[in-house]
């Protein structure tokens, strides 16, 4: 059953990122201005150079061969060429990896944190007064575009209290005396995208962990274990929140997706060096390459998360395993 | 048919006695009757031309003749602000009736004919759930080219999967009722039974599913187009954002040009949230448990 489970979950996985690379390949043959279109567009082009483009690009071949073609060399990591920084794509991508791998790991894990924390007194004290303000509160953050809460403590933290830097990863031409104060440098860079993030996140991780131990508390095994005397505390620390952390699994993994959206929001905004701000500037600058190798790799970075997630699922609820 | 008229106007005058009884409904509802108003007779109260360029100072901060200051352009913010409201507001409209419909179809359609079509129709919306909304999006839109249609048509495409699954499940148990196996008795066509008997069922779940995925198309149309993905000549709320980060408000502090019309679309969606979250309450009997 168990092997059963991860295969179908496995499968699915790899049907979906088949969909994505297909959807990437026609997406760029039918998008508007590819070098290709404008040389050949050209009235002064001669015959014999657009046949040697054509080959040159692979598509003097029908529709299936430049499939395949397209299959190999993504199987050799191959994206092609990006036109905005004449770099192979994956390079670029490369580059720009830790920067928002460094975002999004200690906004996600302050925002878990923090969230279920928040949602554990919330629903121990429902409907008090700390329920109803963090119910709203969560509400609040959940509203709230990304791009704009980022604008906000722009405006308040950095430029009207001077507290932390704007924009960038470190400070500009400075050479720093040891590791750990360009780390320090770094991590005051680092506070406002962050936060933001985490802002923006844990009202979501909140609404779910209170929603979650409001169920687990009408189950009968709470009731049991209250009849036998135990503290409100143990119950709630020992019986209910384990069993309350399951969703939160799910949540987490349907989050990564929504996470690089967020990430793309904030590193715009804070001129923050990672793969988000990457793809602003491949679309501002129509940057296909660019743009389909992001797509790609972001995909599959959410699809495997996913993948994970059902799989770490099926071990900690084991009735899943067999309804699926 | 008289009977059944009178009963439904009493159910829905008792749920929306219900609704004002709930705190966070009348508060949606406000908030969204407020920002409606706006949208609907704003412009007509207070006319705002932007390419009235120099009515005012640059980045003056609010005073007596600008109520809430005015931009890089020296026009007016708080014109800007109210003929946003409509354009955001038709843009979350039209894509989320676009959403609801592609969502309906597929979810009726999935249920109703359930084996090979039931999944192949839902492996496509797990695709859909799947692929990280925010670069799709951008990625179509760079496609199509940023305009106020192609905006609507993008989230519209890309935002139908949640309706398509509450839609599908509850299609699943409507197909086993007895009044569908009589309608299929008597020989009449599928499509006639999903429209007729289906449809009307499933209604109040797709109206309940609507607040929510409206308050997402607006935050959708917000973000895209303050990515640059937006409608010059007609500025949203996402658009003026747009215009007032890359004229570099943030860093003049000028509040002004920054605040009003991201609050505009905090308290839009906010309204939304809330009646959403009202509905929750009142149609989940697992939640009035609790």
């Amino acid at each position: 059953m168990q092997k059963l489970y991860m295969l179908k979950k496995f499968i699915q996985s790899l049907f979906t990122i088949f969909v994505v690379i297909i959807f990437n390949f026609f997406l760029f043959r039918v998008m508007p201005g590819n070098p290709l279109s404008t040389i050949m567009r050209n009235p002064n082009a001669s015959e014999q150079a657009i046949e040697k483009i054509k080959k040159l690009f692979g598509i003097d071949q029908p529709m299936y061969v430049q499939l395949y073609l397209y299959f190999k060399q993504l199987f050799h990591g191959d994206l092609g060429m990006s036109f905005m920084f004449k770099q192979p794509v994956i390079q670029v991508i490369g580059e720009k990896l830790f920067p928002t791998i460094l975002l999004v790991g200690v906004a996600t894990i302050l925002a878990i944190v923090v969230g279920i924390y928040i949602g554990i007194v919330a629903a121990s004290r429902r409907g008090q007064k700390i329920d109803v303000i963090s119910l709203t509160l969560s509400l609040f953050t959940y509203s709230m575009p990304t791009f704009w809460l980022g604008i906000v403590l722009i405006i308040f933290l950095s430029v009207s209290l001077n507290l932390f830097p704007t924009s960038g990863m470190a400070t500009p031409g400075k050479v720093f005396s040891s590791s750990f104060g360009h780390m320090l440098d770094v991590a005051k860079h680092l506070f406002l995208p962050a936060l933001t993030l985490s802002l923006v996140l844990v009202g979501q991780f909140v609404l779910i962990m209170r929603n979650s131990l409001l169920d687990v508390f009408t189950e009968d095994y709470i009731t049991t274990a209250r009849a036998k005397g135990f503290s409100e505390k143990l119950v709630t620390r020992k019986h209910a929140v384990p069993n309350a952390m399951l969703p939160m699994v799910t949540i987490i993994a349907i989050n990564i997706g929504f996470m690089i959206a967020g990430a793309i929001q904030i590193e715009t905004v804070f001129s923050w060096p990672g793969l988000g701000r990457l793809m602003y500037e491949a679309l501002n600058n129509r940057d296909y390459p660019l743009l389909q190798g992001i797509f790609l790799i972001v995909s599959i970075c959410v699809v495997l998360a996913n993948f994970i997630a059902d799989i770490i699922y099926g071990f900690l609820d084991p009735r899943i395993k067999s309804s699926t | 048919m008289d009977y059944k008229k009178t009963n439904f106007i009493k159910q829905t005058s008792r749920l929306f006695k219900t609704f004002i009884t709930n705190k966070m409904g009348l508060a949606g509802l406000c908030l969204l009757g407020f920002f409606v108003l706006m949208a609907i007779f704003g412009p007509l109260l207070y006319p705002y031309d932007p390419k009235n360029y120099g009515v005012g100072p640059i980045f003056s901060p609010p005073a007596h003749s600008f109520w809430l200051g005015t931009d890089d352009m020296g026009r007016d913010v708080l014109g800007a602000v109210i003929s946003g409201a409509r354009i955001s507001i038709l843009v979350g409209v039209l894509s989320t009736l676009l959403s609801m419909i592609i969502g309906t179809l597929v979810g009726i359609a999935s249920g109703y004919y359930g084996g090979r079509a039931d999944s192949v129709l839902m492996r496509l919306t797990d695709i859909f759930l799947v692929i990280p909304w925010l670069p799709l999006a951008l990625v179509l839109t760079a496609i199509l080219g940023a305009s106020l249609w192609n905006i609507i048509l993008v989230i519209g495409l890309t935002s139908w999967p949640g309706t398509a699954r509450i839609v599908r499940s509850q299609t699943l148990t409507l197909r086993e009722r007895q009044f569908v196996e009589r309608a299929k008795a008597i020989g009449s066509s599928p499509g006639y039974i999903m429209r007729k008997h289906i449809l009307p069922n499933v209604f109040p779940l797709i109206f309940a599913n609507t607040v929510l995925v409206s308050a997402i198309a607006i935050l959708s149309e917000t973000t895209l187009s303050f990515l640059g993905m937006g409608d010059t000549t007609t500025p949203s709320w996402g658009m003026m954002l747009h215009y007032a980060f890359e004229s570099g408000a943030a860093s003049l502090g000028a509040y002004w040009y920054l605040i009003p019309p991201g609050l505009c679309v905090v308290l839009t969606v906010l309204g939304f949230t809330f009646i959403g979250y009202a509905f929750d309450e009142i149609f989940n009997p697992k939640l009035q448990r609790r």
